[in-house]
């Protein structure tokens, strides 16, 4: 078992200071595009080798889970896209999630279903972000284009089902924001029909190729034991070949009834790592498609909960009716009241484990919110797997890891 | 282990042959869908009357503050909008919007619109204020009937019983 311990960047630049060490400390960040984001790391080397690196988070620090205290529960909906920003619906899913837990409202199956499919479109587009972005931090320029090209019609269903590419705020506390749009599910056919073979493709250029092999097969490797004692989550965790993941250990949304596997590594190096979140996306893939079915036999239905006391009334009844007059100036203005208690809900989001700690004291606005944040968790393994290694494979281990600042640093 | 590489290399070289997926902006504009969230507008009825009738949903619902209405009543022989009140000042704050549509959800007439206009951009702080009349669209161009409620306000006759569908 190692110690726990993250080294602060005082840590290593106070004795570098007294000047009666061999080492060179060097500052990695905050501004530096293999830290994907503004990620500062105090480096210690021994040449080109890692002695220490302490990560030095905070950059990125806006408060959102201290002004969603001052929003009512629908209106901070719109915070939580810009947290994790390459998963914004995962984050939307896990928030609604947990006032709904609070609320106890029943959410209709179709409303499920559409979460489940489009989560899983946005696993798939943070997976080729971090697929691309990886490979280019190896100065694997194509994969990165491929990839993109991919990610970009995952972002043209969003604006398309949404109204906005990455900061869709479509999940709503008690349902959706709107109705699917007629042309919605052809467009989602179009792109599973033919993501299979943009996968192979990715395969093609990366998987046996000698020079991604040279670099990556036994870089960075983390024992499961650590792994777990660490908190890490997500493919970081399955990669060292640990089987956990909240889609199958504590269902939500219906995911029991969906037939996926989760893809396990085995030495938690930055391989594996690729292994995993490749086959993930094939999961992915898989999940999407019984969804899409499962629309697609289902027909129109409702987007939202029944219960009018959560979600404003259709617009066209306040006109004639005062009820839905009144429901819908009372919803907008004060907000709906949530029962008083806590509640926590995990679920599988790209990176690992997101969590939502959600106090509530009887209010119109949540009393406190926190975030897990699997990509904060993910980065205080960092200094353990980093140490002994080459700058260069530092690099590579950031993007395997596939931290979002934004996230990190909420 | 020289044909793995060579496999990447198919890959990308039948790549060399195919149209390029990228759009050359600014000369040619991707087309956006038809929920897109861009520059909002603010709506009038058939008639050239204002939707917005100043009841400041959409300042209460807009997550980030960004939008300020001061009401006014109406001049009855003159009337701005349908109903007792319109918005005499009507500013949202463009650095503030985080376009994620809630006032128009909010807006009970209708009136605020987040239309497909994307490229906002301004030299300082204060243009970043948009006023209602860069909002406003042309006369000629509102549409849509006055809802009977409404109309019913602005003649000044006592309001009909509350009809309350259950």
């Amino acid at each position: 078992m190692t110690t726990l311990t993250v080294p602060s960047p005082r840590e290593i630049t106070e004795p570098a200071r007294s000047g009666n060490k061999e080492t060179m400390v060097l500052n990695m960040g905050p501004h530096h595009p293999s830290t994907h984001g503004v990620l500062r790391l105090v480096l210690e080397l021994d040449g080109e080798v890692v002695v220490n690196v302490a990560p030095d988070v905070g950059y990125l620090h806006t408060g959102i889970e201290k002004t969603m205290e001052s929003k009512t529960y629908q209106k901070a909906v719109v915070l939580t896209d810009r947290t994790d920003y390459l998963a914004p619906l995962s984050n939307n899913l896990s928030y609604v999630l947990a006032v709904e837990k609070l609320l106890d409202c029943e959410i209709p199956v179709r409303v499920q279903t559409i979460r489940v499919l489009l989560t899983e479109l946005t696993r798939i587009g943070s997976h080729l972000v971090w697929l691309g972005t990886h490979a280019l931090d190896l100065a694997a320029m194509s994969v990165f284009l491929y990839a993109f090209r991919e990610r970009e019609e995952i972002l043209d269903i969003f604006e398309l089902v949404s109204g906005a590419r990455m900061m869709t705020s479509y999940f709503r506390v008690g349902g959706l924001a709107y109705d699917l749009t007629d042309d919605f599910l052809p467009t989602v056919k179009h792109f599973l029909d033919h993501m299979s073979d943009h996968i192979d493709e990715y395969e093609d250029l990366l998987t046996r190729n000698p020079l991604w092999l040279e670099r990556s097969v036994d870089v960075a490797p983390i024992s499961a034991e650590d792994a777990i004692a660490y908190g890490l989550s997500g493919a970081n965790l399955r990669a060292c070949g640990v089987n956990l993941d909240m889609r199958k250990l504590i269902p939500y949304s219906g995911y029991e009834t969906y037939d996926f596997d989760v893809p396990i590594g085995k030495n938690g190096d930055n391989y594996d790592r690729y292994l995993v979140r490749i086959a993930e996306m094939r999961q992915s893939l898989r999940i999407a498609q019984q969804a899409h079915q499962r629309l697609v036999d289902m027909g129109p239905g409702p987007y939202v909960t029944a219960d009018r006391k959560i979600v404003p009334p259709p617009k066209h009844e306040i006109t004639h009716s005062m009820e839905s007059l009144i429901h819908h100036f009372k919803l907008w203005t004060e907000g709906f009241k949530v029962p008083r208690g806590d509640a926590y809900v995990g679920i599988e989001s790209p990176r690992g484990i997101l969590g939502t700690y959600l106090v509530s004291d009887g209010g119109p606005k949540p009393y406190r919110v926190h975030f897990r944040a699997p990509s904060f968790i993910n980065l205080q393994a960092l200094p353990h797997m980093a140490r002994g290694r080459l700058v260069a494979d530092l690099v590579a281990l950031i993007a395997s890891l596939d931290p979002v600042l934004g996230e990190v640093d909420r | 282990m020289l044909g793995e590489l060579f496999k990447g290399l198919r890959t990308t070289l039948r790549y060399m042959f195919e149209q390029p997926v990228t759009v050359q902006y600014p000369e040619v504009k991707r087309p956006v869908r038809e929920r897109f969230r861009g520059k909002h507008e603010l709506k009038r009825f058939a008639n050239g009357l204002e939707r917005c009738i100043g009841c400041s949903l959409c300042s209460a619902a807009c997550p980030s503050d960004a939008i300020l209405v001061v009401p006014a009543e109406n001049d009855p022989e003159n009337p701005t909008s349908p109903g007792e009140r319109y918005a005499a000042t009507y500013e949202i704050n463009m650095l503030r919007c985080i376009f994620c549509g809630y006032c128009e959800d909010a807006c009970p007439t209708n009136a605020i619109v987040l239309e497909h206009q994307y490229e906002l951009s301004f030299y300082d702080r204060h243009t970043s204020i948009y006023t209602k009349d860069m909002l406003l669209v042309p006369p000629d161009q509102g549409h849509g009937e006055i809802p009977p409620i409404l109309e019913q306000l602005g003649n000044k006759r006592p309001s009909p019983p509350a009809q309350i569908d259950l």
